[in-house]
């Protein structure tokens, strides 16, 4: 009996001290990154390693933020970020009771279609989505970036709320259709609040994914101010190569908005990530 | 109610159907189905982007695949990514998620710690890389001397540059973990229990219950992990320009040079119709995986 308890004993001190390694492993990069962002110039990337500012240098924040319009690329990425949120939510959810909650002839067809193109490899798309966007004429402007959220806000989402709006009780729709409530007037006001949860997960995804795209601004945004922060931030170090401590002020200023959404709403992001990932 | 009206109620129902669904059958046929049919049409002409695409038949897949040896190296630098990241991101993450499912009251901490790397922005988390895998002054190296180690050049290394970028890519694994871990609180606590009595060690219930009984979730991450790691560019167009030696080049960065620096967009649309049919398969597999799932 007490060599059994011995046994366990063991076991999780190694389980912890496993787990506490790869903690710190995992949170070293992220210290380092705001570390180096308080740190002197002479302080940066010395041998040996130089782990706390001496003193810290708050003032890398003022540089960084002066050294490039920070703010107005702040802004842009907030102001796409929103537009996509706000088209997703609408649009996925409309498609979503529509391949839910009504029906029409070829729906499963097209929603057989809609779960295909959830993987579809997106290199194939590329160019040809370019060339449309071009003859728009609308290289240069936020329209690329804004209008596909628009327009169903992608596969994945109208998936998930998909998926949801299954799980509501048809008899609950049938009893207001036959008070003679419109199909919109179901749609938003008895099954969009029903469905909270999933609509803040489908938000939570939009914002993540507008905030960190890249390819997108990098393709479509040539004129500087129109920027995002991803590819603001791009041109910023390719100009001051070597100013480590500013970059990673300003890389560090570009993350915070995520770290603190990932704070306050880590339930419903680590639970959506889970749902969507697992493929149940 | 009338045949007749009948009809027409569905009609008018069917109507209303479509309306709802309009936003979503744009944006297929806009953005996703015609895109595709166009880049196999470009795949077979000469297209600069101004000028009307000329027809020249296969004669750009003939080039990519005889003439042409930096596409292979790109296809074999993609292959090296998809498998190294995916297989080390997959087996890592199934152990941590099962240290952090016996982990009791403190998983929900090490969860926190573990997925923080995930809703990082790419384009800093890039620029800190560069950092740690300085050769002389970073971080990773000077750890290593620690041991005696005379850490690699990484980056500007072509035999390291890939593992860089791999390793990188494991900071993302907080995803994987959480997925994982949601299968593994699917698994019943009985079979571990029926099995701790038969005699078995730990070890053994790892191998003989947990993958067994986690076999769909692995195989989903394998394929959803292969598909999205197949389209690495930002790290190659940031951390190394597809550099040292054109041992980053993956397939995309090499699209996007062509088809939006050398304006050779028919070419460049070969490309990505050969990744497209390779990886369709995947995608047909992960097709089925959800259509099981949502029968109507």
């Amino acid at each position: 009996m007490r060599s059994q308890k011995k046994m366990r004993l063991i076991r999780e001190i190694i389980l912890y001290s496993v787990l506490t390694l790869f903690s710190v492993i995992f949170l070293v990069p992220l210290f380092w990154m705001i570390s180096t962002s308080l740190k002197p110039e002479s302080q940066v990337m010395t041998v040996p390693v130089q782990w706390l500012p001496k003193p810290p240098q708050w003032r890398n924040y003022i540089d960084a933020v002066k050294a490039f319009p920070f703010f107005r690329y702040f802004w842009n990425t907030s102001f796409l970020a929103i537009l996509n949120v706000v088209g997703t939510l609408f649009s996925a959810s409309l498609v979503a009771y529509s391949f839910s909650k009504l029906r029409w002839k070829g729906r499963n067809q097209l929603f057989y279609i809609t779960i295909a193109t959830m993987f579809i490899p997106s290199q194939v798309l590329i160019i040809p989505t370019y060339l449309i966007f071009s003859k728009l004429g609308w290289i240069n402007t936020y329209l690329p970036l804004v209008v596909p959220a628009f327009c169903g806000g992608g596969a994945f989402n109208i998936f998930l709320l998909r998926q949801f709006f299954v799980s509501i009780p048809d008899e609950l729709l049938e009893a207001a259709r036959i008070d003679g409530a419109s199909e919109f007037r179901i749609y938003s006001q008895i099954v969009l609040p029903l469905s909270k949860p999933v609509l803040f997960t489908v938000s939570i995804f939009t914002l993540l994914f507008s905030w960190n795209d890249f390819f997108g601004p990098l393709l479509y945004l040539h004129d500087p101010s129109k920027w995002t922060l991803a590819v603001g931030l791009r041109s910023f170090q390719q100009q001051y190569t070597t100013t480590w401590n500013l970059l990673m002020a300003a890389s560090t200023l570009t993350a915070l908005p995520l770290i603190i959404i990932y704070f306050i709403f880590q339930k419903s992001i680590t639970s959506g990530f889970a749902l969507s990932g697992s493929g149940k | 109610m009338p045949e007749e009206s009948k009809r027409s109620f569905w009609k008018r129902k069917s109507v209303i159907g479509y309306l709802f669904a309009a936003p979503w059958i744009i944006g297929l046929v806009c953005f996703i189905l015609g895109p595709i049919v166009a880049s196999f049409f470009l795949s077979f002409t000469t297209y600069d982007g101004i000028n009307p695409p000329k027809w020249i038949g296969f004669m750009n897949y003939k080039i990519l695949f005889t003439l042409d040896p930096s596409f292979l190296k790109a296809l074999g630098n993609t292959f090296y990514y998809m498998f190294g990241s995916v297989f080390l991101k997959v087996l890592l993450g199934l152990i941590l998620a099962v240290l952090l499912n016996n982990a009791g009251k403190f998983m929900g901490i090490f969860r926190t710690i573990f997925f923080l790397p995930v809703v990082l922005p790419a384009v800093p988390v890039m620029f800190l890389w560069m950092m740690l895998f300085n050769p002389t002054n970073g971080l990773i190296n000077q750890f290593l001397g620690i041991f005696g180690i005379n850490g690699p050049l990484w980056l500007n290394s072509p035999t390291w540059s890939k593992p860089a970028i791999i390793l990188m890519s494991l900071w993302g694994i907080g995803g994987i973990i959480v997925i994982f871990l949601a299968g593994l609180q699917g698994i019943p606590t009985e079979l571990y229990e029926a099995a701790e009595l038969d005699g078995a060690n730990k070890i053994q219930l790892f191998w003989k219950i947990t993958v067994p009984m986690l076999r769909p979730v692995i195989f989903f991450n394998v394929v959803t992990g292969l598909i999205g790691a197949s389209q690495v560019f930002a790290e190659a167009y940031i951390m190394t320009g597809g550099g040292p030696l054109e041992s980053t080049t993956f397939v995309n960065l090499m699209i996007y040079k062509l088809a939006f620096k050398d304006v050779q967009m028919g070419y460049a649309s070969a490309i990505s119709v050969v990744m497209f049919l390779i990886l369709v398969p995947l995608t047909i597999v992960l097709f089925r995986i959800y259509r099981r799932q949502a029968e109507f």
